[in-house]
């Protein structure tokens, strides 16, 4: 079809990412699957090619084993070729009060969510040829906004990952290479399975990934998805510490 | 963001009439549905797909609900030849979104297409095309059933449990994936020609009259009584040759959760006049598919347009030999009950036999409306309805209904107890204790 273009997607049975990766593989695409579950990568490689993926490839690898990043990046390019686009769609969720408990697993979150990804990155930059261009789509979150009580772990992450992007972003204007920060609230997929949904806050899967597609149809650097995050976030951001530190958000 | 699953949940189904408490487990690949049935400790479980079904045939009260629209996967598509494999959760909005671009249509079709191709089968869905084309069992080529044995099963036509598994409202296990035979079709449009009927007679006769149309159907305005009972529309249609293999778009218009009482009996006496006067609405035309065969996804959660309490839906068939006389009793009660229906259908159904062992449809005609919830008075209405049907050797279709006897039930479907017998003791729900809680 119309669009063959590479597409790697680093959390490939997430459900954003699949949401996003059905409406790229209807257009034709081609798509590099990673992730930790191989039998679940062969069903969204399935489930890709059926809706019209030129092909799909899954690559079970540990994403958060940093060491082996760099290596990963120059097999995907020497089987597949340069990626057209990289979708960042893994992290761990978790729960404040355990990381407050267990550092080691506070540790883990911090790397899975932050390092990991920002490593990701810079390998993918590191190998690209210059002219190549390249869209890199990160989902964070809302909660990298302001650190919150109940979750600035997590948050702190995503935080962090909004800062690294935007200096990705800056030090790659005037390139052919675009960054697209993606920032759900609360979205009804299984890594929030913990969550009593419903409500006009919750989204779907979906949603968010037709926000994304459209903000990489128009270029656009930030987007909180659905948009009413962006009003609500930057009353929170704004927020006085004496009205702040009342809430218990 | 305190809440957790682990508590109860308070569940619909489709008719909003009495929320019940379950443990939501949710599932988005296959192989949690499958850990699932072998959990020994999420019992008794029920799947439930998109919350379609009417009364309790998707409900399990105090116990366990395997949500399965999240495992919505293709896993195989010949689109040369038109046979999909997916996971049960698909749902056929979005089977249609992939097979109409590629040529290819459902072979039957409920009037939404947002259920899950797995409550699709356990229910064994039937459409317009029914007299011609069967229901969808007729077009399932296998299933994947998982049990709490811990067996995988791998089910094809001429095999007991393929059988009972159609139609066989979800008790004999968990449906994991169905392979389908899809329909060729050259457009995505249909030719369609809408006629007048003054009366039943009218309907008797274009539904002889329409054999070279696959797709038949009847609206009828059930408030008119007397020698108008039965006016409405016929609407018959057929895949066009020619225009855009072009899928449809999201649905435009939500009711919100205020929207109490829009439908009483003033509004809906306006409404089927208007739709059945308004001057263009007879001839031939030619529409999407999805304006033929689903008006109302247009509108999401037209569920709420009927309040608070909640609405019953009638559906029967009863066999042709006693229709005329059946349906009008039918239509004539419910009219003198002054029971508003906003939506009264009437349809030939054929002989082309599902394999399914508990499947609806059967020759003869069928009649589906929907009552408000008025309370008592609405159940007996509803009772005197499912006598009549019993007496006529008609039965009740279990994913509309939420009050037929279990005697009612069993005089429609003496195969029941060769359900029973395919049951996974795992799998219960409301609607199967309900119909056999009373049996001997």
């Amino acid at each position: 079809m119309k669009d063959s273009g590479l597409v790697v997607v680093l959390g490939a049975t997430s459900a954003i990412a699949q949401a996003y990766a059905r409406r790229r593989a209807a257009a034709g695409a081609r798509f590099v699957l990673a992730g930790r579950r191989e039998e679940r990568l062969n069903v969204v490689a399935a489930d890709l090619l059926a809706r019209g993926a030129a092909s799909a490839e899954p690559l079970k690898m540990d994403l958060s084993a940093s060491g082996e990043i760099e290596r990963a990046v120059e097999t995907i390019h020497a089987r597949f070729g340069p990626p057209q686009e990289i979708v960042v769609a893994y992290g761990i969720l978790g729960e404040q009060a355990a990381f407050e408990r267990d550092l080691a697993a506070a540790r883990a979150a911090l790397e899975v969510n932050f390092t990991s990804v920002a490593l990701w990155l810079l390998a993918f930059l590191k190998r690209r040829d210059a002219a190549q261009p390249l869209t890199a789509i990160v989902i964070g979150s809302v909660a990298g906004d302001r650190g919150r009580r109940t979750n600035f772990i997590y948050g702190a992450a995503k935080g962090g990952l909004d800062i690294f992007v935007q200096g990705l972003a800056h030090a790659y204007a005037g390139t052919p290479v675009r960054f697209v920060m993606v920032k759900p609230g609360f979205v009804d997929t299984p890594m929030t399975a913990a969550f009593v949904k419903g409500g006009p806050l919750w989204s779907s899967p979906d949603r968010v990934a037709a926000d994304i597609e459209r903000a990489v149809r128009r270029g656009a650097r930030v987007v909180y998805t659905p948009w009413f995050w962006r009003p609500i976030m930057a009353v929170i951001r704004r927020l006085p510490w004496f009205v702040f530190r009342r809430l218990k958000i | 963001m305190d809440q957790n699953t682990s508590q109860r949940q308070q569940v619909y189904a489709w008719g909003r009439l009495q929320p019940r408490g379950h443990v939501i487990v949710p599932a988005s690949f296959a192989d949690e549905m499958v850990a699932a049935i072998r959990a020994s400790d999420q019992r008794p479980l029920l799947c439930r797909g998109l919350g379609r079904s009417y009364g309790d045939v998707a409900l399990n009260g105090d116990g366990y609900l395997l949500d399965t629209a999240r495992a919505d996967h293709f896993l195989a598509a010949d689109w040369e030849a038109g046979v999909v494999r997916a996971e049960a959760g698909l749902s056929l909005d979005a089977l249609l979104r992939a097979c109409v671009p590629r040529g290819w249509f459902l072979p039957a079709t409920p009037g939404t297409k947002f259920v899950t191709l797995g409550g699709a089968v356990a229910n064994d869905v039937h459409g317009k095309n029914q007299e011609s084309t069967g229901t969808i069992g007729c077009h399932v080529r296998r299933i994947c059933l998982a049990r709490s044995t811990g067996e995988m099963l791998d089910l094809s036509a001429g095999e007991p449990l393929f059988a009972a598994t159609i139609g066989g409202l979800g008790l004999t296990g968990v449906i994991v994936w169905v392979e389908l035979s899809l329909l060729p079709i050259r457009s995505a449009t249909m030719q369609v020609e809408t006629l007048a009927m003054a009366g039943l007679d009218d309907f008797f006769r274009l539904s002889t009259e329409s054999a070279d149309w696959p797709y038949t159907v009847s609206w009828v305005d059930s408030l008119a009584r007397g020698p108008a009972l039965g006016r409405g529309l016929f609407i018959r249609g057929r895949h066009a040759e020619t225009g855009a293999l072009a899928a449809h778009g999201a649905p435009r218009f939500t009711v919100p959760h205020a929207a109490s009482y829009l439908l009483n009996r003033g509004t809906i006496s306006l409404f089927n006049f208007f739709y059945r006067t308004r001057p263009w609405v007879t001839g031939r035309t030619i529409m999407h598919y999805d304006r033929f065969f689903y008006p109302l996804d247009s509108l999401s959660d037209w569920n709420r347009l009927y309040g608070g309490r909640g609405f019953f839906q009638h559906q029967s068939v009863v066999p042709m030999k006693n229709a005329p006389e059946t349906v009008r009793s039918l239509l004539e009660l419910s009219a003198e009950r002054g029971e508003p229906s906003f939506l009264a259908v009437l349809k030939v159904l054929g002989d082309r036999a599902s394999p399914g062992l508990l499947s609806f449809p059967k020759s003869g005609v069928t009649l589906a409306l929907d009552l408000a919830n008025r309370g008592e008075g609405t159940r007996r209405l509803l009772d005197r309805m499912a006598d009549l049907v019993v007496a006529a050797g008609g039965r009740l279709y279990p994913a509309k209904d939420a009050t037929m006897s279990g005697e009612a039930f069993r005089a429609g479907y003496p195969a029941w107890r060769e359900l029973e017998q395919h049951r996974d003791p795992a799998i219960m729900s409301d609607f199967w204790r309900r119909v056999t809680a009373d049996a001997a």
